[in-house]
């Protein structure tokens, strides 16, 4: 009883809970600290780390950590290159992950992940109620009412971080009897089987990798062609680090990639017996000694939807607005990799990185001063910034800002350029955010990608309260700062530079 | 973000995928991309580059050109197709006027979809006609 009176956060109201301690609650929690905002956090782990205390079943990240850069670590430029360890104001807590890598990868592998972010709510102070799980939510006028594990707490504004960490299997006949990515056995039982994976994304082909030197048979079967990161030039599809399959597939080695409908699983035995159906109408049945639906994962909201949280797609993410806040019940946010339900503009059909790491702690970040600023009355001051350094600043920050290369055509550099006021720097902005609010003459500047070439810097100005879009041109080293660049962003921008009062 | 197993049983019943099978069903709910707009969100953004073809599945959207709203899309109705097939910006905004639940396929996958599947061109086509001719009766 002494350590549970030590705990922080007893029940209680708050103006303001964070459900969860994965990097995405970590991240949050740290950059309300850093506005002065109170909080509580409550968590149902034992320690921080949320899915990385768990997963990948293999045990190594999909996410880089590059430990030679030619930047120094404790810059915010390294974070481009250092897609794994939280954001820090403070030099001194920059760059966690680097330091306790063994060298061997530059992907770290689960116990170093998670070893990093213990290290890095453990430097900067975030303070975690473990063991505390939410169960219920419900309405008492203002306030939502989160009932967990050890009672009640109130609070006008709720944050879930909460992951999309709950196995999902489709409602294939059968399939319910097969286990999941989750329950993946010791890689060794598999010697010399059969086996049968649902389901071709990440988690299905990091299965069939690590099975290649176990398994006498590896068949992969979904209904779409799959994807591969290289041919996208995303994160979308199959990664690099998970290809080898593809290889063994095309090079008839004992691994057989399908594009059907699996109609049905059926208990075989020891085994099972798999019916599929491709496009064409064909079906063909396959024995196997273990099947395995690598089929995804849901967001846990409880009862959220009850309280009229919309959900949508497979991963029944919540329906969001730009700032991450319920699209149906105001007052709940999100944090973490449920963002991703925030899609952006999803220019070219290309996803925001808010799924992983490296991009949704930008998220928290600017979440953050959102909820300072539209919920507790707390303004981050405005930088003002001179004309004249305007262009260089914003080539700048397209060429090294390490928020927008990772949240490509989702978080801008905002700029305001306002007759009165003058030249003054928002921070980080949800793009769609800025082209769909208004508001005075501004520019923002992402980086954005088209499935085709490399990056290339996109401006969007905004004078007298329309939208004009801007694509500069792609550079082959990915470096905008020089000449041409200069005289292209400064001929757009002085229309509306020469309406900006100067600065006093 | 995946699309809902139910989505199959929804688009079943729409004109543009009519003629399809079960299986070819199948295939369209897991090439599609499933989205969700608030009330009041814009989906298509007029003059802004980027954007895809887009079957609503629930809920309804306005066409709005230069701030002027037009006419109401609801579930079945698609839109999005003319900038992807002309490679242009889209000329109006589309703006969800409820909740609005849709598939999309971006732009640059639109083309090898249809000649994939020349039944859907055909509707889409169908389609394509029935606005024009509403266009010419409201010029005249």
């Amino acid at each position: 009883m002494a350590e549970l009176a030590q705990k922080p956060f007893p029940p209680g109201r708050y103006r303001l809970v964070v459900v969860g301690s994965g990097p995405g609650g970590l991240q949050l929690s740290y950059s309300l600290s850093r506005l002065g905002i109170d909080h509580a956090v409550l968590s149902d782990d034992p320690a921080p780390g949320g899915m990385f205390r768990r997963w990948p079943v293999f045990q190594r990240m999909l996410s880089w950590t590059k430990p030679f850069t030619g930047i120094e670590r404790t810059s915010r430029g390294y974070e481009r290159y250092d897609w794994n360890s939280l954001l820090s104001d403070d030099e001194r807590h920059r760059a966690v992950m680097p330091a306790l890598m063994d060298g061997t990868s530059y992907f770290p592998s689960r116990p170093e992940m998670q070893k990093g972010l213990e290290a890095f709510a453990e430097r900067t102070g975030i303070r975690v109620r473990h063991g505390t799980r939410w169960e219920s939510t419900r309405r008492d006028g203002e306030d939502f009412v989160l009932t967990t594990s050890d009672g009640e707490y109130r609070a006008p504004v709720v944050v879930f971080a909460v992951g999309v960490a709950q196995p999902y299997r489709p409602p294939t006949p059968g399939l319910e009897q097969v286990p999941h990515y989750g329950d993946f056995r010791p890689v060794e039982t598999y010697k010399d089987r059969r086996v049968f994976i649902v389901g071709k994304q990440n988690s299905g082909f990091e299965i069939a990798t690590g099975l290649l030197p176990w398994a006498r048979q590896l068949v992969l079967a979904s209904p779409s062609p799959t994807k591969l990161s290289i041919n996208t030039r995303t994160l979308v599809g199959v990664r690099a680090r998970y290809v080898q399959p593809y290889e063994d597939a095309a090079l008839a080695g004992g691994v057989v990639i399908l594009d059907t409908t699996i109609e049905e699983v059926m208990k075989d035995g020891a085994g099972f017996r798999v019916r599929t159906r491709d496009a064409g109408g064909r079906e063909l049945t396959m024995a196997a000694d273990d099947v395995i639906a690598a089929t995804g994962f849901v967001t846990p909201l409880r009862d959220l939807p009850a309280l009229g949280v919309a959900t949508f797609g497979q991963s029944r993410l919540p329906a969001q607005t730009p700032f991450w806040e319920s699209a149906t019940v105001p007052g709940i946010f999100f944090a973490g990799t449920i963002t991703q339900g925030a899609a952006g503009l999803k220019k070219h059909g290309i996803p925001s990185n808010s799924g992983a790491v490296q991009g949704y702690r930008y998220n928290a970040r600017v979440l953050a001063r959102h909820l300072a600023e539209t919920k507790f009355g707390v303004f981050a001051p405005r930088e003002r910034l001179d004309a004249a350094a305007l262009v260089p600043y914003l080539l700048d920050q397209v060429s090294n800002g390490p928020e927008l290369w990772h949240q490509r055509a989702y978080l801008a550099r905002v700029i305001n350029l306002d007759r009165d006021s003058g030249i003054t720097n928002d921070g980080i902005v949800p793009l769609q955010y800025f082209l769909d609010s208004g508001g005075g003459d501004a520019v923002a500047a992402t980086l954005e990608s088209n499935g085709q070439g490399t990056p290339y810097p996109v401006v969007y100005l905004r004078k007298d309260g329309s939208v004009a879009e801007h694509a500069l041109a792609p550079h082959p080293l990915l470096d905008f700062t020089g000449r041409d660049y200069q005289d292209e962003l400064r001929a757009l921008l002085e229309p509306v530079l020469s309406g900006a009062a100067s600065p006093a | 973000m995946a699309v809902r197993d139910d989505v199959v049983n929804t688009i079943a019943a729409f004109s543009l995928f009519a003629d399809l099978t079960g299986p070819q069903l199948e295939e369209v709910a897991h090439l599609f991309d499933e989205s969700f707009f608030g009330q009041g969100e814009r989906i298509l953004r007029q003059g802004v580059s980027g954007s895809g073809f887009y079957v609503i599945l629930e809920g309804t959207a306005g066409i709005r050109v230069d701030n002027v709203d037009r006419s109401t899309l609801k579930a079945g109705d698609y839109f999005g197709e003319i900038s992807c097939l002309l490679g242009e910006v889209p000329v109006a905004d589309i703006v969800a006027e409820t909740p609005l639940r849709c598939l999309v396929l971006p732009a640059a996958q639109l083309e090898g979809f249809l000649t994939a599947h020349p039944r859907i061109m055909y509707r889409l086509l169908q389609g394509e006609a029935r606005k024009l001719k509403n266009t010419t009766k409201w010029l005249s």
